[in-house]
């Protein structure tokens, strides 16, 4: 691989790193950069506190539950190995690269893409949306601008079209049934440029 | 022991006295002779040239190190961006999500009792992935913690702050760095901290601070300084801003009361020049500030008043949203953007990374601060304008000229919360999109 760049070799682990999430070094020391510049206090890792202090990520509807897809429950600190990994689901798919029957799953593949996004509406991470939590998530993206009411409504209809086996939640395999035809690669994907 | 040190000691110490007094010597006689001729025009800008060469030097040869060890020499984007963000508003995102997905119903799925027509906007489970998306490019690359972080430059200035990722290259190099720290600190230091610390009055002294930091500053259109009665508006980027323009002219300041050094050096200037300063907490009592603005403003014999709207240093990249106070008070605004050249030396101070007296040294030990000033043709609120209108037709006609990115964005950021107001932007955006559909449903 030729000799690599002395800030590489100043983060723990990192071919591991490249190994598992399919960055390149040069994303790698520009995700260090940027974990750098977040980590204000220079503690070596970050805490809730770093992450709100990003404006537009304040202003996002969803904002605290994506940086609480960051956290594992009970912990406050992510480390830049988390990190890294958690930006790796928003890798676009390699459509190059050729399937081994054996390897372990990519962690930017369409069903991991997927989980990132049920776990967004799952809290309570007991493997189901159930009514109350699918409400939270649309109170939070539509605000005070409409009513209880509606808010029900959409609830309703939702689960009524999505779930299948009539539960009243919705389990992660019906929710991967119901955007079957969306283009999870291009929604949940982002451009990282060389 | 003792006794065999001793003369070492001795020697030792008559050598460093020695060549203390000399240094000390050479060093005063080199500054009175300037303060009594002034270093003149020609001799700067011959400084400054044969810096840039320098410079020039210094970055061919790093190149030419980096590639010789292969080494990843720039960081990989100068632009600072790490991703390409999609342009795509949340109303193009929905509808493209919802073309897939009525495609879907039309197939035939059996559930739902009222087809949809292809356009409706129903809520999707995956109209949430706009958010998620957006919420970690944000995460990953945003335009306001780039404002507050210094300029990243291409080339390397000698000087060890800005060099984040050039490591040593050649011997000639280091000896070359070596002889910049040494003149740096063992020469334009002692020079500068001499010329700071001398008392003059208002104008003389701040023709002094100009010289002291070796500031180059070309001011151009001074035609249209700005004249008693007025108020002048500028983008900050640090307080070097003011003792530029004060040099040029003089002002009244309206500024926030600092302790410490700064503070010092404000209850001075009050006392040459009448001049408002406030407590912080006075200044959110917007009607007392306007007040005494305003009756300022009337005194056709007091001097303009420099404002500076965007209420916090910016790092000279751009210009962030103007506080509409000052163009409340119906005087006339001159604007002046002023814009600095970061080869050699970055005047902007992160005051929430370093306090006044560590960016007062990192200044004075730079090579120069080099700059420009424009002064553009005065500004009246137009009939029908409000004061916000105004602020941002300013700050464009600022930005445009300063060659900087005008920007929305909130120059409180800096060291306040995001008002609630924007994510209800968000929402408000998105429940048109549903709703707004959902009224035209149940009327039919």
């Amino acid at each position: 691989m030729g000799s690599t760049n002395s800030t590489l070799l100043k983060i723990p682990n990192v071919e591991v790193l490249m190994q598992e999430t399919g960055f390149s070094p040069a994303h790698i020391i520009r995700l260090h950069d940027r974990f750098k510049a977040l980590d204000k206090e220079g503690r070596g890792h970050l805490c809730p506190q770093d992450f709100g202090a990003i404006k537009e990520l304040a202003m996002n509807p969803i904002g605290d539950r994506i940086i609480g897809a960051f956290f594992s429950p009970g912990k406050e600190m992510v480390d830049f190995h988390t990190f890294v990994k958690i930006l790796a689901h928003f890798r676009p798919v390699d459509k190059d690269r050729p399937k081994e029957p054996n390897s372990p799953e990519l962690i930017n593949s369409r069903s991991n893409k997927l989980k990132f996004a049920f776990q967004l509406y799952d809290q309570d991470k007991d493997g189901k949306i159930s009514r109350d939590e699918l409400l939270k998530v649309l109170r939070a993206m539509l605000g005070m601008q409409v009513t209880e009411e509606q808010l029900e409504s959409i609830a309703d209809r939702t689960i009524q079209e999505a779930d299948l086996d009539r539960d009243d939640a919705i389990s992660f395999e019906e929710f991967r049934k119901s955007l079957e035809k969306v283009n999870i690669d291009h929604k949940m994907s982002i451009r990282f440029l060389r | 022991m003792g006794p065999f040190m001793s003369p070492f000691n001795n020697l030792l110490c008559m050598l460093l006295g020695i060549s203390f007094t000399v240094w000390f010597t050479l060093l005063l006689v080199f500054i009175i002779v300037p303060a009594i001729f002034g270093l003149s025009f020609g001799i700067r800008r011959l400084y400054m040239k044969t810096l840039l060469k320098v410079f020039e030097w210094a970055t061919v040869r790093m190149e030419r190190g980096a590639k010789e060890k292969k080494h990843l020499l720039y960081k990989p984007y100068s632009l600072n961006s790490i991703i390409a963000k999609e342009p795509t508003s949340l109303e193009e995102e929905l509808k493209e999500i919802r073309r897939n997905c009525s495609s879907r119903e039309l197939d035939g799925s059996a559930s739902t009792t009222t087809s949809p027509s292809p356009s409706s906007s129903e809520f999707e489970m995956s109209d949430t992935f706009y958010f998620c998306r957006r919420g970690i490019e944000s995460i990953v690359d945003d335009e306001v913690t780039k404002c507050f972080t210094a300029e990243e430059l291409e080339s390397w200035n000698l000087l060890t702050r800005s060099n984040n990722n050039f490591n040593h290259i050649s011997t000639r190099l280091t000896v070359l760095w070596g002889l910049g720290v040494v003149i740096r600190y063992g020469f334009l230091l002692p020079l500068r901290m001499k010329n700071f610390l001398s008392e003059k009055v208002h104008l003389m002294c701040y023709r002094i601070c100009v010289r002291a930091l070796t500031a180059i500053i070309t001011y151009h259109h001074s035609e249209n300084k700005p004249k008693n009665g007025g108020i002048c508006v500028a983008n900050h980027t640090s307080p070097i801003d003011v003792i530029i323009l004060a040099s040029d002219g003089c002002y009244a300041m309206v500024g926030q009361i600092h302790g410490g050094l700064m503070g010092l050096i404000q209850r001075s200037m009050v006392k040459a020049c009448p001049h408002i300063w406030f407590e912080r907490s006075e200044v959110k009592d917007r009607h007392l500030v306007a007040k005494r603005l305003s009756n300022h403003v009337k005194d056709k014999s007091k001097l303009p008043i420099l404002i500076f709207p965007e209420g916090t240093c910016i790092n000279n990249t751009s210009v962030m949203m103007f506080k509409k106070g000052s163009f409340e008070i119906g005087s006339t605004v001159y604007p002046v953007a002023i814009k600095y050249d970061p080869r050699f030396g970055e005047a902007f101070w992160n005051s929430s990374k370093f306090g006044m007296v560590n960016y007062l040294l990192r200044m004075m030990s730079s090579w120069a601060i080099v700059c420009s000033v424009w002064y553009l043709p005065p500004m009246s609120r137009q009939e029908g304008e409000d004061a916000m209108q105004f602020a941002n037709r300013v700050k464009a006609a600022i930005a445009r000229q300063g060659g900087l990115v005008d920007l929305l964005w909130d120059g409180g950021l800096k060291r306040g919360k995001v008002k609630d107001t924007f994510k209800e932007e968000q929402q408000k955006l998105y429940s048109k999109i549903l709703v707004g559909t959902q009224e035209v449903r149940s009327r039919s």
